[in-house]
């Protein structure tokens, strides 16, 4: 649709005069460096909002025109992501987190302390413009909170001290690099096979290059690889539905949106062992027959996109990426990076095909999978950070070998990510098998009252409980653990921060997810404040059903948080509710409160006006 | 064994809920065969005068008196059922919920508002014989405990006619996919 031709009345901002004023030429120069390719909407947003602090209804109006669509299709995508903004929001854009371990590490006093200091509440800029301040959910930095992004640097660690330094620094016009206190850990604490470096990239890639495609999948299939992402599919039997999937292309996309509040093993992989990853995204492309690989990298791990582009150019030098990959005539292959733009449902795997297609990060419809009609509706097979990694170690050390490590229907090993109530948080790559108790005592973690396995998504377990295992067959996770210690309120300070956290997250496509979710966080509230009765209870567990009618898993998993404690934790319900089949919240004082003094009368609560 | 004692009141509504419970035509005559009433726009009785077995309520509460009375058929009756969309969920009064908050919902229809014409005293309604404008409109179920809800706006004669069947009688209630269709 022309520009001309989009009704007026549908136009946002419409009136607003606060939109920022663009630069045109410069946003001309945006589109070309990515060909005016309206699938690449992403990049050209983050960009403009980069050198523009925002994308204004000037820019907006741009990019429509060039791409021959409306304007409101342009802000579909732009409004979707939580980096994105169409009103200006400083020089400097502190993202602090408010995930629940950032809330347990102290988060209050650090809000305290950013507003007193720069001058203006969360969720708005200083009156000079020159410093935003707002919420984001966690950024992968769970084990050295609490942590915030600025201009996408990752400052850890925050108090109040650093946070005054921060702002001194920002009020005095410091470049972002010249900030004090960015200090991002690895924290890497136990290494396994993974992690252990004795595996040369080339090797594995070569190796599996003078293979045919299908003894690689068969290799893979040995392996009895699953995916690392949390639902487990089997890896080979991905590759081979992809691979037979006809297609004038085929694609390998590496899922980086590590979303799940508490996990941050991608990002350490991603730091640490980047070769590995690509050599495991190089075998899968040439399994599948694909000629280009994407990593799709949340916004929140911007910060290190320069030092990947690096390791990628390293790997063209070394003739592992290009034409003819390790040597392999014929197989042409190259990585490049997608960024998101923050948004947690997109770690769902259409919804980051979508995404990267440069629309809101909704999921699709299945069928058809990914597999059949992926991005841009080729063939195309999504996997996980780690999956990549176990792949390369697969081609070099053999699948039997990788047999051998995890249990029979879980193999290998996993790397999960520990924060919250413990000594020692931070990485910790387990074999498949360990129990919940082994990783309690490896992390110093005592006084423990529950812990969260997988995070909001997975389950709340109670210490009768530790002694599961974490593997497919009994607690799966996509590598988020988080302690919760005795002295924790678990309702207040976890359930009612991950409900906030689904609420905030929901694409809004589907009904229960966008509504239930509100439902859910009303009666919790009923229920803390000592209003509840066993029929709240049995009404939110009722529920589950209806959640299990949304699409994605994050819709489906949105009730977790309350069901899982309801279950395991049912004590701490029980004590809260009251023990008669009906309170009334109403309160006619306070109802009636606001009308009686704009009409300027005295309320009568004595009762009868009949 | 004497009849059970059936009540009725329009709340926040249009009565358009208590017209569609005489839609049952003919059956009128069943009804009062098979119960007695008490207090209801029906037969004009204003007060309480015996306990009774069902209270059907119409609307929610906009203000103090809508309160006060849905506290009292909670007193009065032993099952209360909530009539129609308004009693249910708040229906069309309550679209002042999310428009602004009641001091300018007040404002403008008493001072701004560009039909406002002899109000030259600005005065919004203030006698102490009044009952006071609620902060918002309350579903029934948020200000008592309620026992049935039947959906509808209004919920159709056949509706009205097999609950109140199935209460008095004590069998189970007949819904036939046309009775709760409103498409």
């Amino acid at each position: 649709m022309s520009e001309k031709q989009s009704p007026k009345t549908f136009l946002p901002n419409e009136g607003d005069d606060s939109g920022c004023s663009c630069d045109c030429g410069k946003i001309e120069a945006i589109l070309a460096k990515y060909n005016n390719d309206r699938g690449r909407l992403m990049d050209i947003l983050i960009d403009v909002q980069d050198s523009q602090g925002c994308v204004g209804k000037e820019a907006v109006a741009k990019i429509a025109k060039v791409f021959n669509m409306s304007k409101v299709d342009v802000v579909q995508t732009l409004s979707f992501y939580h980096f994105f903004s169409q009103t200006p929001r400083g020089k400097y854009t502190v993202y602090l987190n408010d995930s629940a371990v950032a809330e347990m590490m102290g988060r209050d006093e650090i809000t305290k302390a950013f507003e007193e200091e720069v001058g203006c509440k969360f969720g708005s800029v200083s009156e000079d413009g020159r410093i935003g301040l707002f919420d984001t959910a966690c950024i992968g930095m769970n084990d050295q909170e609490p942590s915030a992004i600025i201009n996408k640097r990752v400052f850890t660690k925050l108090t109040k001290e650093k946070v005054a330094k921060i702002v001194k620094g920002m009020k005095n016009d410091f470049e972002v690099e010249d900030l004090p206190c960015t200090d991002v850990q690895d924290n890497i604490l136990m290494q396994g096979p993974i992690l252990t470096k004795d595996t040369e990239i080339g090797e594995a890639v070569r190796k599996a290059v003078f293979m045919s495609p299908e003894e690689v999948i068969e290799e893979i299939k040995q392996s009895n690889l699953r995916g690392r992402g949390g639902a487990g599919f089997p890896t080979a039997l991905k590759w081979r539905f992809c691979r037979n999937a006809p297609g004038e292309k085929h694609y390998v996309f590496c899922n980086a949106d590590e979303g799940e509040p508490g996990t941050f093993k991608d990002r350490v992989i991603l730091t640490e062992r980047p070769n590995l990853l690509f050599a495991g995204m190089t075998i899968a492309g040439y399994a599948i027959g694909a000629e280009e690989g994407i990593l799709y990298l949340r916004y929140e791990y911007k910060f290190m996109e320069k030092q990947l582009e690096e390791v990628l150019t390293n790997l063209r030098n070394k003739g592992l990426l290009g034409k003819d990959v390790a040597g392999k005539e014929g197989f042409n292959y190259d990585i490049r990076i997608q960024s998101g733009g923050g948004a947690y449902v997109c770690g769902e795997e259409s919804a980051l095909l979508e995404s990267a297609e440069g629309k809101r990060g909704e999921p699709r419809d299945r069928p058809p999978f990914p597999v059949v009609k992926g991005y841009m509706q080729q063939p195309t097979s999504v996997n996980n950070v780690e999956t990549f990694c176990s792949v390369a170690k697969i081609m070099h050390k053999s699948a039997k070998w990788y047999r051998s490590l995890g249990t029979l229907d879980s193999t290998g090993s996993k790397l999960v990510s520990v924060s919250g109530d413990c000594e020692r948080p931070g990485i910790y790559e387990i074999e498949w098998g360990f129990t919940v108790q082994d990783v309690l005592n490896l992390v110093g973690a005592r006084n423990v009252q529950a812990v969260q396995v997988g995070g909001p998504s997975g389950k709340c377990i109670a210490p009768n409980d530790f002694n599961r295992k974490l593997a497919y067959e009994d607690l799966s996770t996509g590598g988020s653990i988080i302690v919760i210690g005795k002295q924790r309120d678990l309702l207040k300070d976890i359930v009612m921060n991950f409900l906030d956290f689904f609420i905030e997250e929901s694409c809004g496509s589907c009904v229960p997810c966008r509504a239930m979710t509100v439902q859910y966080k009303k009666k919790m509230e009923k229920i803390i404040a000592g209003k509840g009765v066993k029929k709240d209870i049995d009404q939110m567990l009722s529920w589950e059903k209806v959640m299990l009618m949304n699409r994605c898993g994050l819709g489906q998993s949105a009730c977790n948080p309350v069901i899982s404690t309801i279950k395991n934790f049912r004590e701490l319900y029980d004590a809260k509710i009251q023990k008669t089949d009906y309170v009334s919240q109403f309160d006619l004082a306070a109802a009636v409160k606001e009308s009686c003094k704009t009409a300027g009368r005295i309320p009568n609560l004595g009762g009868n006006h009949e | 064994m004497s009849k059970p004692i059936v009540a009725t009141t329009s709340l926040a509504g249009c009565f358009g809920c208590h017209m569609s419970l005489l839609d049952i035509d003919e059956r009128i005559l069943d009804l009062i065969e098979l119960v007695e009433f008490n207090k209801s726009p029906i037969d004009d009785i204003k007060t309480f005068t015996k306990y009774c077995d069902i209270g059907i309520i119409e609307g929610g509460c906009c203000n103090s008196e809508n309160v006060h009375v849905l506290q009292e058929f909670r007193k009065n009756c032993k099952t209360l059922v909530v009539l129609g969309e308004c009693a249910i969920m708040g229906g069309l009064p309550a679209l002042r919920n999310n428009a602004a908050p009641i001091s300018e919902c007040l404002e403008e229809a008493y001072l701004n508002c560009v039909s406002v014409q002899a109000n030259d005293e600005k005065i919004i309604p203030n006698d102490e014989e009044l009952p006071m404008i609620l902060d918002r409109v309350y579903p029934c179920h948020e200000i008592v405990k309620i026992d049935y809800f039947l959906p509808g706006c209004p919920p159709t004669a056949d509706l009205i006619w097999n609950a109140l069947v199935a209460l008095v009688t004590g069998n189970e209630m007949e819904l036939p996919y046309e009775v709760l269709k409103y498409d």
